[in-house]
């Protein structure tokens, strides 16, 4: 198996083995779904207007709570400096590990996000597109926050820090995975332009997400 | 190769020293004239009245804004490409600076809003983009100031501010995107071409004046800056001196020696 494969795989089998955090991860997602309407009212006209919205910025939320130790634990045991002076390039190491991450906890959340929707009262048609843009969406806010998970890794209590660096970058993918999921919900506004646009924001924040990582890992070290 | 010759500080601090008395004056003499140009000279608008002078401020300091970050990213490519010594130490001066004009540009904004508009915000695109660059700047200042090694610092807000840098028009792009999914059109255009030239002059002289306020406090806060490195480096050394062998350098640095001086973590 190649380097990067068994990366992938030892990524998955700790975000599987060690605490739970994929599961964690959803249930802070069910957490936010529950508290908006007790914030706005039980209205369920209302709700199924702004439920993709919330559910975005549900999933938003969730998917930077583990990344503050996307690299910070294996800095902990060591594994970061075996990782930096390997042979295998560290931009496609930290995209795989995003990768992985992404897998382990942004999946659960794209899953978990039709149950939820039911809560909100959106209709079939408004859920798979919902689905859909959180699909495309969700490894861009992972690869976005991999930047900032690098340039706190040696911070102690990088976490507050890291939601502040991340959230400004992570707009213009809620702008559009949300207009995206709205031209379910009102059928004179375009799905097709916004969804491509998303697609392009996660493939830019491919190539910017694992240099800009990579480079601040670096400088971390030395 | 002024800009390799500057890489040594003491140099930078003598040229600035001869600089800054000029660019003060400079800053002095276009300031009082576009304040005149602007306040007493200018026409007032036929629809705005007198507010229409927060223009000559506002747009001074939008601009600014946007400068000072564009000058932040140069000087991290300085900091990454060329570790040009002093290239952090500007990037680290531009940041409070740029935030402060964010700051004061979304503030006039607000009070020319008020009377223009009926409230003191409006989810306008422009508006919009501008908070979230003030934004930015505030976690580019908090990254700054986590980090306590200042070269290590800088690097890693170098990053930072470049990936911002990317991603300011295409946040300002998709900001536009969605005030026109949400709101049918801007209430306010203002293209500057079509100014009558008695706005536009008293204008172009404030954003000189305020870009001469800018250099000067850029200076004048990297000057404190290597200043603030140097008395750094000066503890560290005399809390290494102190922590070895105490008696031996008693001679060379003179001051309270305590015994239970913490020693410096100067290689980290």
């Amino acid at each position: 198996m190649s380097t990067l494969g068994s990366l992938f795989v030892r990524e998955m089998r700790l975000a599987i083995r060690v605490g739970g955090g994929a599961w964690m991860g959803v249930l802070f997602f069910l957490c936010v779904i529950v508290v908006v309407p007790f914030g706005i009212g039980p209205d369920l006209n209302l709700l199924s207007r702004i439920g993709p919205a919330i559910l975005w910025i549900g999933a938003l939320l969730a998917s930077l709570l583990g990344l503050d130790r996307l690299f910070q634990a294996d800095r902990d045991d060591g594994s970061l400096d075996l990782l930096l002076m390997g042979d295998t390039p560290l931009e496609l190491v930290v995209l795989t590990k995003c990768l992985a991450h992404w897998a382990a906890s942004g999946l659960p959340l794209v899953i978990s996000a039709p149950v939820f929707s039911l809560f909100l009262n959106m209709d079939p048609l408004a859920t798979a597109a919902l689905t859909a843009t959180l699909v495309a969406g969700t490894p861009a806010l992972t690869l976005i926050g991999g930047i900032g998970a690098a340039l706190t890794v040696s911070l102690r209590r990088g976490g507050l820090l890291l939601a502040i660096l991340v959230l400004p970058l992570t707009i213009p993918v809620l702008i559009f995975g949300v207009s995206a999921a709205n031209a379910a919900l009102d059928y004179s506004l375009p799905f097709a332009t916004p969804f491509a646009i998303l697609c392009a924001l996660t493939l830019i924040s491919a190539v910017v997400g694992p240099f800009a990582a990579a480079a601040a890992l670096r400088f971390s070290s030395d | 190769m002024a800009l390799i010759d500057l890489a040594n500080p003491t140099r930078f601090l003598r040229l600035t020293d001869r600089l800054l008395p000029w660019l003060v004056g400079a800053t002095v003499v276009t300031m009082v004239a576009g304040l005149y140009l602007s306040l007493y000279a200018s026409p007032e608008d036929y629809q705005q009245g007198a507010t229409v002078r927060i223009m000559y401020i506002h747009v001074p300091f939008a601009w600014l804004a946007m400068f000072a970050y564009t000058v932040m990213a140069l000087a991290s490519l300085g900091t990454l490409v060329w570790k040009h010594p002093l290239s952090d130490v500007s990037a680290k001066a531009a940041a409070p600076i740029g935030a402060a004009f964010t700051f004061l540009c979304l503030v006039t904004g607000s009070l020319w809003g008020k009377p223009m508009w009926g409230t003191w915000w409006v989810w306008d695109a422009r508006l919009t983009s501008v908070l979230v660059l003030f934004i930015m700047y505030l976690g580019i200042i908090a990254l700054w100031r986590t980090i306590e090694d200042p070269i290590r610092a800088g690097k890693a807000v170098a990053v930072l501010t470049l990936v911002g840098y990317l991603n300011v028009p295409i946040i300002k792009f998709s900001v536009d995107w969605w005030n026109t999914l949400h709101q049918p059109a801007s209430i306010m255009r203002m293209d500057g071409p079509s100014m009558p030239p008695s706005m536009l002059v008293p204008l172009l002289v404030m954003a000189l004046a305020f870009t001469f306020l800018f250099m000067t406090l850029h200076f004048m806060t990297m000057r404190s800056e290597i200043l603030r490195r140097r008395i750094r480096t000066m503890r560290q050394r005399e809390a290494s001196g102190a922590a070895g062998v105490a008696t031996a350098t008693t001679g060379a640095r003179p001051g309270p020696a305590h015994s239970d001086t913490k020693p410096a973590e100067a290689h980290s």
